[in-house]
């Protein structure tokens, strides 16, 4: 594999607030390669919006990059002036957010905010945007662009507001695009039809993905590998078959055990018990450790790190290789 | 949209006549008219034959039906002190009120979004602090006060300005006479402006500020950041329009209480508009003045609020639609 176009390393993101700081993501790493499309999991609150937030650029205050570093195709962009920041997005990097019925501003029609992204990133006349847009709203799927590119958002349903949602998002040529819960907000069936849209064009462009979700389903049908995140923190990383099939983290686990199936008939689904800690209270050690059938003493000292472990990694002391011989031992 | 238009027109028609029946049974409130008309010892067959020339025996009906004929042709009566058609006395003082009002419309705007704008985008700057500070001034203190204030700090003190009058004016196309074309006019115009314009203004500058902050939070403009567009477009282009669509409503509003609620600022600084007209009416019990004020404010206020509605549709395509479907 060649370069990553991001590589993400250590970063974390802290929220500065009256009652102290609170560290909302706790020194994350990951790298996507051109083309790839990494799934983010996790519970609400884990941090993969906020990941996918702090990687663009758009974190308000009071939250901050307290620590780490993120290149895009090798060159540092956490520290660049606000101006060239701007400029990389949507042209390098492109965003989808979750709710297409309020991503599109509806005082403006859907041709125009095209138009107008265009031409902030690419070098071209008014006519060739236009020509330009009506092409990419005739290829993310949309009937007759060429008068569809005069609607007003209202004008459109919630998949077909996504589709525009999409055209923006890539109209540029990014080289990643990171999706945050694409298809949360839309009817089952829409979700299919975005997903393999998503899919499609970003393969056709080699375009990498980010993408964020909570659906255990859109990840396996999609993503290339997969980091599942509780507390702020990546627990497990790795390919998606490994990772789903055969979870190590006790976390992932859990949660993979939490998706219905249609083969096996279980009496209940599996849970798992409590909730995740609030971000001023995350435990010492792993965070999941209360949580952890598995856990041990180590577990409530010593914060785990990324062991490698199969195909993937996991952040959990039951695969670190010192503990593995003391439990031998032990036994 | 047409159909709208037709709805509102028959609605505004529906209002304006409660407001012409409230004006009119303001005459039969304070007692007999004629007895305005005639003193003691006017003999009892001239009494009733003013009453009937004056209509004044037929059915109640037939009289407020008769009134607003009359005002419909903008004919008000005759005015009890004056001896003057009310019309003619509305109409000579209206050109004052009107540029005062519209001057201290545009200053409250032109003023009031701006500094709204500003103090929503640089919410802990120091200047946004002070304006912010400044606004609740505005909102708090009294008319007739900040116009006393005006007055002594910028025509007594200073000087630099008339404290009252409306200066030079001149005659345009027949009746109107504007103080918008002489020197001394203008400066006149600017006190009483600022005085009428200020609550307007800072009620402008917290609305956008508030409308603006509420419109920076949503996904639109996240997405519209996340594409990389410039500050400038975001706030400008994407963001601004959005804040305008509830300031228009409430502008427009403004607008007529800018011109009802003239009244105070015109006898703070003596301007010979309309609203001094009508105080002189209420304490000379000059009914025609007071019924004719009264339903030509609400004509106003009918009139801007259909505006509105209209210039609301253009802003906002989903309104339109709406409409279109109505």
């Amino acid at each position: 594999m060649n370069e990553p176009v991001l590589s993400v390393r250590d970063l974390t993101v802290e929220f500065v607030t009256r009652r102290g700081t609170l560290r909302a993501i706790d020194a994350i790493s990951f790298d996507i390669a051109p083309g790839e499309v990494l799934g983010v999991v996790g519970e609400s609150g884990a941090g993969k919006s906020l990941t996918g937030t702090a990687v663009i650029g758009l974190l308000e205050p009071p939250g901050r990059i307290a620590g780490g570093e993120i290149r895009l195709s090798g060159r540092r962009i956490d520290d660049l002036p606000p101006g060239e920041m701007r400029r990389l997005r949507g042209k390098r990097i492109g965003m989808v957010f979750q709710d297409p019925l309020t991503s599109l501003n509806p005082l403006f029609r859907v041709g125009d905010q095209l138009v107008e992204t265009i031409m902030t990133h690419l070098p071209v006349t008014k006519e060739e945007a236009r020509k330009r847009a009506i092409d990419l709203l005739a290829e993310v799927g949309i009937p007759a662009p060429e008068r569809r590119i005069d609607g007003w958002p209202h004008e459109f349903s919630g998949g077909m507001r996504q589709r525009v949602v999409l055209a923006l998002a890539l109209c540029a040529e990014p080289d990643l695009v990171i999706a945050d819960e694409p298809t949360t907000a839309l009817d089952v069936s829409v979700q299919a039809q975005i997903i393999a849209l998503l899919k499609r064009l970003c393969r056709e462009r080699g375009t990498a993905v980010m993408l964020i979700t909570h659906d255990m389903g859109v990840i396996a049908e999609t993503a290339d590998r997969v980091a599942v995140m509780y507390a702020g923190r990546i627990v497990e990383i790795g390919p998606v078959r490994e990772v789903v099939k055969n979870p190590q983290h006790p976390y992932a686990k859990g949660l993979m055990g939490s998706i219905p199936s249609l083969e096996e008939s279980r009496e209940r689904l599996l849970q798992i018990e409590g909730s995740m800690p609030r971000l001023a209270a995350i435990p010492k050690g792993c965070a999941f450790h209360p949580r952890c059938p598995h856990a041990f003493a180590r577990c409530h000292v010593e914060k785990p790190v990324l062991l490698e472990s199969g195909a993937g990694r996991v952040a959990c002391w039951l695969y670190d290789g010192d503990t593995v011989a003391r439990a031998e031992t032990a036994a | 949209m047409l159909a709208f238009i037709l709805r509102r027109l028959m609605q505004s028609v529906l209002v304006l006549l409660s407001v012409a029946l409230i004006a009119f049974a303001m005459f039969r409130f304070v007692g007999d008219p004629v007895n305005q008309l005639v003193s003691l010892d006017t003999p009892a067959e001239q009494v009733r034959q003013i009453r009937e020339s004056l209509g004044l025996d037929d059915p109640v009906i037939v009289q407020f039906l008769r009134y607003v004929a009359n005002a419909a042709q903008m004919e008000f009566g005759i005015s009890y002190q004056f001896r003057q058609p009310v019309t003619t006395l509305l109409a000579e003082r209206a050109p004052a009120t009107l540029e005062l009002a519209f001057v201290s419309a545009l200053f409250s705007l032109l003023v009031g979004i701006p500094m709204g704008v500003y103090t929503a985008l640089r919410r802990d700057g120091v200047l946004a602090r002070v304006f912010q500070a400044v606004s609740l001034v505005g909102v708090s203190l009294p008319t007739f006060l900040i116009g006393i204030l005006l007055i002594y700090l910028f025509a007594v003190t200073l000087g630099w300005l008339p404290s009252f009058g409306r200066g030079e004016t001149v005659k345009i196309s027949g009746s109107w006479s504007t103080g918008l074309l002489t020197w001394s006019g203008l400066k006149a115009l600017v006190l009483p402006a600022v005085t009428l314009g200020l609550f307007q203004m800072t009620l402008i500058m917290r609305l956008v500020r508030a409308e603006m902050l509420e419109v920076l939070r949503t996904d639109y403009i996240k997405f519209a950041r996340a594409r990389g567009l410039s500050t400038r477009a975001v706030h400008f282009g994407h963001a601004l329009k959005n804040t305008l669509v509830p300031v228009i409503t409430i502008a427009g509003l403004q607008l007529g209480s800018i011109i009802a609620f003239a009244i105070i600022t015109e006898t703070v600084f003596q301007w010979p508009g309309m609203g001094v007209l009508f105080l002189k009416a209420v304490q000379n019990v000059d009914i025609p003045i007071m019924a004719a004020y009264l339903v030509m404010i609400s004509a106003l206020f009918v009139v801007i609020n259909l505006a509105v509605d209209l210039l609301y549709a253009m802003v906002d395509p989903r309104l339109r639609a709406t409409l279109k479907g109505a």
